[in-house]
């Protein structure tokens, strides 16, 4: 292949809804709506961040802390189970940024799509990238390759404000009235049911099969390993298998 | 209060997370500037998102925490009606659908 600047997207047409018509005000609404099924799992989950931490001793402004300034709900979860374990300050701040270093996966895999951006605006982005916003519009860019910038960054300002904001609302809800959800409606599942039907779509190639079904496997294996360990061995032999699986097939037709 | 931890150690682990998690965030997209990524890191990067996200949900899939970590057939059946349901008709909220039926149905017959 050839090095190309732009980003280049498996070999598929563009919908009849694609995107370039869409002002920036309608892909702002766009994101937002789309964003609206993460609400039924966000809501009651960040009530039960506000409700644990309280349990735990936290007060009503330490759990807005937590939401507002880290606003990662993996990792303030783990971050209140190892206070209130009498973990020590460097564990506590050291597990929680291992479960939150996928992240950088995140950040570099934006890279083709946003590196337009304005400094501000990459701050921004950088502040609102949870899973949840990742996951919706590198879907979003992906579908839809020819999205001018602007609308990019609308569509994922669409996505933030619904992903985020419930959290903090959320948590501080959880802090105040206190009141535990029932745990018998299975909402653990939510966060896995939504993000595999997120990402079945895309599997559009063998290069993106390989690429999933190595990811999976070897975080299988290494489940045993510390804090989200696993995942950043298992993703990038993910990656890479994606990547030697697509060479090997552009060289195959070639040949 | 919480007779064990005090409250500057907890503001001290928010304020470091908050800062930590930001630069990690910001890391690539922030520090990369306008600079081309070499080919090769661009095609490793396009199977982010089908390698992380999967990866992230596999153990909670084959382990729930809600059965103690058992091996618990309902969740296993809505997670693979999921992934068949999203890749058969390229629908996420009919994959949603699917799994969240699968997995009630089952968790209520059993």
């Amino acid at each position: 292949m050839s090095p190309t600047p732009e980003p280049r997207p498996a070999p598929r047409q563009p919908r009849a809804d694609d995107g370039p018509a869409r002002t920036v005000r309608e892909m702002f609404m766009r994101g937002a709506t789309r964003s609206l099924p993460f609400l039924i799992v966000m809501i009651p989950f960040s009530v039960l961040f506000g409700v644990v931490a309280t349990e735990a001793g936290l007060d009503v402004a330490q759990v807005m802390g937590f939401s507002v300034l880290v606003l990662a709900g993996a990792s303030q979860f783990t971050a209140v189970q190892l206070l209130s374990d009498n973990a020590s300050v460097i564990i506590v701040i050291l597990s929680c940024l291992a479960v939150n270093l996928r992240m950088a996966m995140y950040s570099a895999s934006l890279v083709p799509w946003l590196r337009g951006a304005t400094g501000p605006q990459k701050a921004w982005i950088a502040y609102a990238l949870v899973d949840q916003s990742y996951a919706m519009s590198i879907q979003e860019y992906e579908a839809h390759p020819r999205l001018p910038l602007a609308q990019r960054l609308a569509f994922f300002a669409g996505v933030a404000v619904v992903v985020c904001l419930p959290w903090m609302i959320g948590s501080g809800l959880g802090a105040t009235a206190g009141r535990a959800i029932p745990d018998d409606i299975a909402l653990d599942f939510a966060m896995p049911i939504t993000f595999l039907a997120m990402i079945a779509p895309m599997l559009r190639t063998p290069a993106h099969l390989a690429a999933c079904f190595v990811a999976v496997a070897g975080s299988l294996v290494l489940a045993g390993l510390p804090s989200g360990l696993g995942l950043l061995i298992a993703a990038p032999v993910g990656m890479a298998t994606g990547a030697f699986v697509e060479a090997w097939s552009e060289h195959r037709m070639r040949a | 209060m919480n007779a064990h931890v005090s409250d500057p150690t907890v503001w001290l682990v928010i304020v470091v997370l908050g800062i930590g998690t930001f630069l990690i965030r910001w890391s690539f997209l922030g520090a990369l500037g306008s600079r081309d990524l070499p080919s090769w890191v661009m095609r490793m990067l396009r199977y982010t998102p089908v390698a992380v996200l999967p990866a992230l949900v596999a153990p909670l899939v084959v382990w729930p925490a809600a059965t103690g970590g058992q091996l618990d057939p309902a969740r296993m059946a809505a997670a693979g009606v999921t992934v068949a349901v999203g890749l058969w008709s390229r629908s996420m909220i009919g994959a949603i659908l699917a799994g969240a039926i699968t997995l009630f149905a089952m968790l209520y017959m059993s």
